[in-house]
């Protein structure tokens, strides 16, 4: 669909030099890929966030969990090119601000205090953080040094710095769409092949089992489960546990689809060739019904992602997710629940613009494998 | 058809009667029960509580039988038309939720409608204009409606009204008529309140519904007898209405059978953002008290709708399309 917005332009005599008579299936697929706008901004766009989630202590300005009773609720700061002077300068710097309490409505006042600016530093040392949790360090790619501080996307309620809970909170964000989807593949690919291959009495049954289950309102359910979970677990436990809860629902999508493959498939010579070789159902299915279809289920799991990063935000959202003191998108929008204190601090929406750009740059990456992964489509 | 229906029916049936175990599987499933939240809630705020009081209110509510013997016993109560009682708010379920499901359900069908109503001119209009400034507008609107989920955009609306009106857009009724009983005017205040969580719930299923039907259209339009009937003369409104689009709602129906839970579900977790009298909040609150009857009922009719949805979309699918009735009554 977006393959025709995006304008895939029709192949060139190029384009049919011989090595693409002789390119391999995932050569072609790739370089179709290629030639699609979007997915690619996509692709860039999820590489600098998850680069920046891996290396997340690295990236952050400040230590996430430190709390700065002076500056609560800061707004973001201003980054500064030009002096009071009008003087320009390369390096950027910041200026620390200053409170005043208005005493009428008990609100803070900021303001900038312009006497006192820090300019910005590159490759600095600061507060220290475990490293992987391997080793200690205080290398930060960026950073202003002490008395200064730079708030880019202001503090919240307790004066935490709201932009490195942002690039803490997107560890768990991004990887949590992940090992569901690792989880739906298992259960989806095992479940729906069985179905598909036996076809029969088995079929009708998971048929079933499965529409019932897209049947059940997903987000009620996801309450439900969610809500199941003990009060005393870890945060670990809770990570996990909530991803399974996110996959009881996720796989029956998947499943549907390798099912149809398989009935698709289950006539073909090539399978029909193996029968008559003797070998047996388990190794047809591995050795040549799954890798036939392989780019199918790849474009089903890319684009599965992101009601996966979705689900969780809703869920930490509504304070059944991942609990405080591990931060997701959706723990750090609970500070935006309170309509009131967000109509005064509306940076505290930040995370929702991470979480709405993750899953377009997912949905375009899942378009544009999709168009790359059908043959009839040029 | 007749017996297609039978099967329908009789398919309904076992349906919900696996929707009541699945219910109470999940209800059960938190560890300790109400209370063990109401013991530890009270002990919280320095209360102590006996053992034997303790047992007392178990016995009371029948919380110290066998799990078996209290889903038969739940399932029997749900045919007589008794849903149980709320530990939490003292009263008969039934009571609590009646209100609070006709909301939902209101909710739901008007957001279908709208759905349908804003996805069916606008996906035609996509396909037929394909690459026009509007398309990408739509398309680009499609995404970004697709991306954003529901909770977030009720935010936003919340915020803009707040913020650059100075309304506050929550609730379903104005202060006055919170709990007036129900006039021509309390009707009318509803009807100033509900087009936000309506519009709110139908943009992402419009976004879907865009999708399907601007790529099937596209897909039909390059037909041949579209060819022909543009060759034969025909006025170009008529070759589009008369055959193409009437063959795209065949997806759009099919696709009743995922939106109608997805708006219920999408539904929930709109009306605990914007504080509504539905079922979703209520729902959410009963399952961190743990008050089975309550959580368990609600789960159990969101479910029965949204089975109810998908039997609706079958049989329309069956009634509108030729293909598919021949092929349901040979078999």
């Amino acid at each position: 669909m977006l393959s025709k917005l995006t304008k895939t332009k029709a192949p060139t005599s190029t384009d049919f030099s011989d090595s693409y008579y002789v390119a391999s299936q995932w050569e072609l697929v790739r370089r179709k890929f290629k030639r699609h706008k979007l997915a690619r901004v996509g692709i860039i766009v999820l590489a600098l966030f998850y680069t920046i989630a891996i290396f997340a202590g690295f990236f952050s300005l400040s230590d996430y969990q430190k709390r700065d009773v002076d500056h609560v609720t800061m707004p973001p700061q201003n980054l500064h090119f030009f002096d009071e002077q009008g003087k320009f300068h390369l390096r950027p710097f910041v200026c620390n601000y200053i409170y005043t309490l208005n005493m009428d409505t008990l609100e803070r006042m900021f303001e900038e205090d312009t006497s006192n600016c820090y300019d910005i530093q590159f490759l600095v040392h600061t507060h220290p953080y475990k490293f992987w949790g391997i080793f200690e360090t205080d290398l930060h790619l960026i950073g202003v040094e002490s008395p200064g501080y730079y708030f880019p996307f202001g503090t919240d309620e307790f004066g935490r710095d709201l932009f490195s809970r942002n690039v803490y909170a997107s560890r768990i964000s991004l990887s949590i769409g992940f090992v569901g989807v690792i989880l739906s593949f298992f259960l989806g690919s095992i479940i729906g092949g069985i179905s598909g291959y036996f076809g029969g009495a088995i079929d009708m049954v998971i048929q079933r089992i499965i529409e019932f289950i897209i049947s059940i309102p997903s987000i009620p359910l996801w309450i439900a489960l969610a809500a199941a979970l003990p009060h005393d677990w870890s945060s670990v436990e809770v990570y996990f546990g909530i991803t399974i809860v996110l996959a009881t629902v996720g796989w029956t999508t998947l499943a549907r689809t390798v099912r149809g493959k398989f009935l698709e498939l289950r006539e073909a010579d090539f399978v029909m060739a193996a029968k008559i070789s003797n070998m047996s159902d388990f190794h047809i299915i591995i050795k040549h019904l799954l890798p036939s279809f392989a780019s199918y289920l790849i474009v089903i799991l890319t684009l599965s992602i992101p009601g996966m990063i979705l689900g969780e935000t809703a869920l930490s959202f509504l304070e059944i997710g991942i609990r405080p003191p591990a931060v997701s998108w959706g723990v750090l929008l609970q500070d935006a629940q309170n309509i009131r204190s967000l109509a005064l601090h509306p940076w505290l929406f930040i995370p929702a613009i991470y979480v709405i750009v993750t899953v377009l740059a997912f949905n375009f990456i899942g378009d544009g494998l999709r168009d790359a992964a059908d043959p009839y489509k040029q | 058809m007749h017996k297609y229906l039978l099967q329908r029916l009789g398919y309904l049936i076992i349906l919900l009667w696996v929707t009541t175990i699945v219910t109470f599987i999940v209800i059960e499933l938190p560890p300790g029960d109400y209370v063990s939240t109401l013991v530890s809630r009270l002990e919280g705020t320095g209360h102590t509580i006996s053992e034997e009081t303790r047992q007392q209110i178990q016995k009371e509510f029948g919380l110290d039988k066998p799990v078996h013997i209290r889903y038969i016993k739940w399932v029997e109560q749900i045919t007589n038309g008794n849903l149980g009682y709320s530990f939490d708010w003292k009263r008969p379920v039934k009571e609590l939720i009646g209100q609070r499901l006709t909301l939902t359900i209101t909710i739901a069908l008007l957001s279908t409608i709208v759905t349908y109503a804003i996805a069916i001119p606008i996906g035609i209009y996509s396909a037929t204009h394909q690459y026009s400034l509007g398309d990408y507008i739509f398309t680009t609107w499609g995404f970004i409606g697709l991306a954003i989920p529901n909770f977030m955009l009720a935010l936003v609306l919340l915020f803009i009204g707040l913020r650059y009106f100075g309304v506050n857009l929550s609730g379903l009724y104005s202060k006055e008529f919170m709990d007036a009983p129900w006039s021509i005017a309390k009707l009318l205040d509803l009807a100033k309140h509900l087009p936000i969580p309506v519009f709110v719930v139908a943009t992402g299923g419009s976004a879907g519904l865009i999708r399907v039907l601007r790529a099937t259209l596209l897909d039909e339009l390059e037909k041949q007898y579209v060819i022909t009937a543009r060759s034969k003369g025909l006025p170009s409104a008529k070759v589009l209405f008369k055959y193409p689009v009437r063959i795209c709602l065949n997806p759009l129906i099919s696709n009743l059978a995922w939106l109608f839970p997805h708006l219920i579900s999408g539904g929930a977790i709109t009306a605990i953002v914007l504080g509504l009298p539905t079922a979703g909040p209520m729902m959410l609150r009963a399952l961190i008290t743990q008050d089975t009857y309550l959580a368990g009922s609600i789960l159990l009719f969101l479910t029965i709708l949204t089975l109810l949805g998908t039997v609706i979309s079958d049989v329309l699918l069956v009634v509108v399309d030729p293909r598919i009735r021949m092929e349901r009554s040979s078999s």
